[in-house]
Parts: structure tokens; C-alpha cells; sequence
């Protein structure tokens, strides 16, 4: 008598090739997605490392056609310009996402935000440079560095709204029990406990919205608009890197395509240290014996 | 000290469902007061009207009246008063992941804005004391994650939470039904020294439980409280055939 449930040896080789096929899928496909991005780095690498030296972080540019001259004023541009961006964006993406997943559950208004939410990250960045540009550069008559903040601020939100809202959701229902248990007052049980627990997804949001917009060219040549001088006034026309490699790879000047591979280079390596840095500050501080 | 509870014509809904028909009862200060009754029937409903946790639900509506001592909860105080007045432990240990065991015993005073160390310090060590749990976590009050405990001890540490804002009455609803049987001892001999400082109601689905800790024991069938008594009587001697049916297992 065969018993049905033992498995013969040729089912058994069968499914443990399937096994091995569906691994090597796995494996193809985490190599796609790693691939492109280590591709971009090491060419990155290949053509802008030599061109990195001092004087690309402490000078700024010099005329067309002279060679030497630095890239300072882009990096304390962009810096000025994504720290705007971050004040205005952080802040209020969040609350945005706070009132989407604690206050305003099932609320139509709640529909209308998250609505408008996922329509404002579709829009493309440049459409968000023109809007910017109407209503602040034109009434002030001149670019400035507060336009390109408030384009890139704007262009943060929807993506850390979402990313809050997903987040806050997973927190478990037991928890927001236990603080109301407790006699804690309803918005603070969502700062104190809902929002902490859920503060590593929601800071991994606010730096994706961070990445994404620190390369952003095209919402600040209507804004910022780019100088080759060095300028911390938020009044004035300020330099910014994407907008620098922008100048220079379209500029006649092989110096300048050089300078342009090396801020794209910094660029990059800007972005990863800057997410690497708040990870690790995040995950030593405030969540400390979170798992 | 505990205090008295007296529930008048409590009714309850979820949404158009029913859930909690008239009920009237006194549950008595300093003793444990258990509710049985089969999934459904409205005991855990029951217990979250003591606190209004009930309304927490968008859904959920209430009406009649609970005094606990002197304070018609529903007429004279807000959601938050009442709830610190009156502790509660959930069915699943639920410490906050992100806190130390420190943290989760303080952090009903902290988020209510109490800053004294010194006293935090103390109010601390007496609710793991009282919890029977301070022998075990003493020497990682602040390393440890309360989340990193066992269930047994989650579910402790729970209990110091709830005591260490000083409440007057402890809820529990099926403190012990995700608990093994080692633990489940240490949650009831637990109960057994708390009540002589807390009015204690706890909901259990499981009859020997309830004839181990409480002095009284109400039975719900169908969002009706049936009996409610002595917990010698309801196991002996119950005035209700469904009662009878229920303790007996015939129930079906």
C-alpha cells in the first residue's frame, strides 16, 4: 500500500529544484536593483575623484574658461537651501500626516489631504519651480534663496505626509490603549508614545523626501537660480550643487565638465552622509532599546 | 484605599449592536469582583464603560450611570481623570517598545507632566514591588527594554504601570488568557495582595480563575448581566438555570 503523504524521490528533486529556482530569482533581482546604483557611483567615481581637492570645498568658481576654482558657494547653497526646505517640510509634513492617521480617520477631509497628497508628489518638479516662482518670485521681483527653500520644502511634504500617515497606522491599537489607560490626554499619547514608536519609519520618510530633493534642478532655476559668487543672504540669487553641475555639463569647457562630475560626486556622497548621519544620531538617541 | 463601584441601568452599542442591556450592580471596595460569561457577551464592553475607554471608539455610545465612590463618571469628570483614577490591564502584555522598564512604570506621571526624580524614583521601585516584579528587573531598570521581558513579566510590568499612578480601582480584562499556567499563578497570587489596597474587577474566561480570586462573580450571557453574587453561590449553588448551565460546561 503507497502512502499518499510520503513524497517519492522524484517529487522530492522536483521541489527542491523549484526551491533553488526561486532563490536564484531572488537573487537575480537584488542584483538588478543594486546594480544601477553602484554602476552610477563607480563612474562617478572614475570621473570626478580626480578632480576633488581642496580648493573644490573652498573656493568658489572662477570666469569661463580659467581653470581651478571650487564649488564652496554650490555646497553652503545647497545646504542653506535644503535646510529651508527641511524646516518647512519636516514639520509640517508630519503634522499633516499626524492629522491623516489619528484625527482624521474615515474624515472627508482626510480623504481631500491624502488626495492631494499623492496628486502634489506626482507633480513634475519643474511645474513646482513655476508655481514658486508666481508666488514669491514675481511679487518680490528678484530670485532668492528663499524661493528655492520654500520649492523644495513644498516638494517634501506629500512624501513625508504619507510615509507618517503608513507609519502611525502600524503602530499596534494596544499601545495607543495602554497610554489612554493610563489617564494620558489624547494628543499626547500621539506625540509621546504613537509617534515615538513609530519615529524610525517616519524619519526614514523625511529622508527620502531629503535625498529626493536634494538633487532637484529644476524647481530652482525659476527660484534660486543659481550664483557664481559666494551669497548666505536669503534675499539673493543663491548658488546650489545640482544647479552648478547643470551650468557647468552644458558649458564648453572641459575644466568645467570636470568640475561637474566632481560635484555630482559630492553631491551623492553629501546625500549618503547626511541620511547615514541622522540614522545613526536617531537610532542611538531617541530610540535607544527599541526593539 | 478602593472604592465602591455602583453601575445604574448601563447601556452600550457599538455602532446599532446592542452590546450592554440594563445593567445594574455594586461591585464593593477592597475586594476582587470577577466577570464570566462566554466570547460576546459583553463583559470586556462592560469593564471598558468603568473607565470609558469604551468611547474611544468613533462608533461606541453609552448611557446610564457609574459612580465610582462619589463621582458620577459620565456627569462629573472628564475621560482623562477618570481613567487615571482608575487603572487598567489589557488582555496582551502592552508595554511601550520604545521604553526602558524604568520608562513604562513612569510614564503615566511622566506624560501627565510629573518631573520630581526623586519621587519618580521611588513611586517606581514600590509598583514593581507591588507587581512582583522588582527582584527580577532591579539591575536593568534602565538598560533593558520593557518590550525585552518575557509575557509573564510584560503582563507584570503592565500592572506596575497601571498601579504607579496610585489608582483606586484596577481593571483587568483576561489579564492571564495569554499567559502560561506559571505565569497565570504569579498574575493571581498578585491579585490576591492588591486587593487589599485596590477595588479589583477582572474579566476571565476561565471559571476556576474566578473562583480562585474573587469574593463575587457576575455572569453575562448576551449583554445581559444574569447573576451576580457570590462567587460561592454562583459555583455552587447559582439562582439562574443558564448560570448553572454555563459553570457546568453544558452550554452551548
Amino acid at each position: 500500500m503507497t502512502n499518499s503523504f510520503r513524497v517519492s524521490k522524484a517529487n522530492h528533486l522536483r521541489r527542491r529544484l523549484a526551491d533553488h529556482a526561486a532563490s536564484a530569482l531572488a537573487v537575480a533581482a537584488t542584483i538588478i536593483v543594486v546594480a544601477p546604483l553602484v554602476a552610477i557611483f563607480v563612474y562617478l567615481l572614475y570621473k570626478g575623484a580626480s578632480s576633488l581637492n581642496l580648493d573644490f570645498f573652498t573656493k568658489i568658481p572662477k570666469g569661463p574658461g580659467e581653470t581651478g576654482g571650487g564649488m564652496a558657494n554650490a555646497i553652503w547653497g545647497s545646504a542653506i537651501l535644503l535646510g529651508i526646505g527641511s524646516l518647512l517640510g519636516v514639520p509640517i509634513g508630519i503634522a499633516a500626516g499626524i492629522f491623516l492617521a489619528e484625527y482624521g480617520r474615515g474624515s472627508k477631509l482626510a480623504n481631500i489631504v491624502r488626495f492631494t497628497a499623492d496628486v502634489l508628489n506626482g507633480v513634475p518638479s519643474i511645474v513646482m519651480g513655476i508655481s514658486v516662482y508666481s508666488l514669491i518670485v514675481l511679487p518680490q521681483k528678484h530670485f532668492s534663496a528663499f524661493a528655492g527653500g520654500v520649492a523644495l520644502g513644498i516638494m517634501m511634504i506629500p512624501t513625508i505626509t504619507r510615509t507618517t500617515e503608513e507609519m502611525l497606522l502600524m503602530v499596534p491599537h494596544a499601545i495607543r490603549e495602554a497610554a489612554l489607560g493610563l489617564g494620558v490626554p489624547n494628543w499626547r499619547s500621539v506625540l509621546s508614545i504613537t509617534l515615538r514608536t513609530a519615529s524610525p519609519g517616519v524619519i526614514t520618510g523625511c529622508m527620502l523626501a531629503f535625498a529626493r530633493v536634494a538633487g532637484e534642478t529644476a524647481p530652482l532655476l525659476f527660484t534660486a537660480l543659481g550664483n557664481q559668487f559666494w551669497s548666505s543672504s536669503l534675499n539673493e540669487p543663491i548658488a546650489a550643487l545640482p544647479l552648478q553641475i547643470y551650468t557647468y555639463a552644458i558649458s564648453p569647457y572641459d575644466d568645467w565638465h570636470r568640475l561637474a562630475w566632481a560635484g555630482a560626486l559630492v553631491l551623492i556622497l553629501l546625500i549618503m552622509v547626511s541620511v547615514s548621519l541622522v540614522r545613526y544620531v536617531t537610532t542611538r538617541g531617541v530610540l535607544k532599546g527599541a526593539n | 484605599m478602593g472604592v465602591g463601584i455602583q453601575v445604574d441601568n448601563l447601556n452600550a452599542w457599538y455602532g446599532s449592536n446592542h452590546t450592554l442591556l440594563d445593567i445594574n450592580l455594586h461591585i464593593p471596595a477592597n475586594q476582587a469582583t470577577a466577570l464570566i460569561g462566554p466570547s460576546g457577551c459583553g463583559k470586556s464592553t462592560f469593564v471598558r464603560c468603568l473607565n470609558r475607554m469604551h468611547e474611544t471608539n468613533p462608533v461606541a455610545k453609552v448611557t446610564g450611570s457609574v459612580r465610582i465612590g462619589e463621582i458620577d463618571i459620565y456627569a462629573d469628570a472628564s475621560p482623562v481623570e477618570i481613567r487615571r483614577r482608575i487603572g487598567m490591564v489589557f488582555q496582551r502584555p502592552n508595554p511601550f517598545p520604545t521604553m526602558s522598564i524604568y520608562d513604562n512604570v513612569a510614564s503615566g506621571l511622566k506624560l501627565n507632566g510629573f518631573r520630581n526624580r526623586r519621587v519618580t524614583d521611588e513611586v517606581v521601585e514600590r509598583s514593581l514591588q507591588q507587581a512582583a516584579l522588582w527582584d527580577e528587573v532591579k539591575n536593568d531598570l534602565k538598560k533593558k527594554s520593557g518590550a525585552s521581558l518575557s509575557g509573564g513579566q510584560q503582563q507584570r510590568l503592565c500592572i506596575a504601570r497601571a498601579l504607579a499612578v496610585d489608582p483606586e480601582v484596577l481593571l483587568m480584562d483576561e489579564p492571564a488568557s495569554a499567559l502560561d499556567p506559571v505565569s497565570t499563578a504569579k498574575i493571581e497570587d498578585l491579585i490576591f495582595q492588591l486587593k487589599s489596597q485596590y477595588t479589583i474587577v477582572i474579566v476571565t474566561h476561565n471559571m476556576q480563575q474566578a473562583a480562585r480570586v474573587a469574593e463575587r462573580t457576575g455572569f453575562f450571557l448576551s449583554g445581559k448581566l444574569v447573576e451576580f453574587d457570590s462567587t460561592h453561590k454562583i459555583f455552587t449553588n447559582p439562582g439562574d438555570k443558564r448560570t448553572e448551565d454555563y459553570i457546568t460546561g453544558r452550554f452551548g
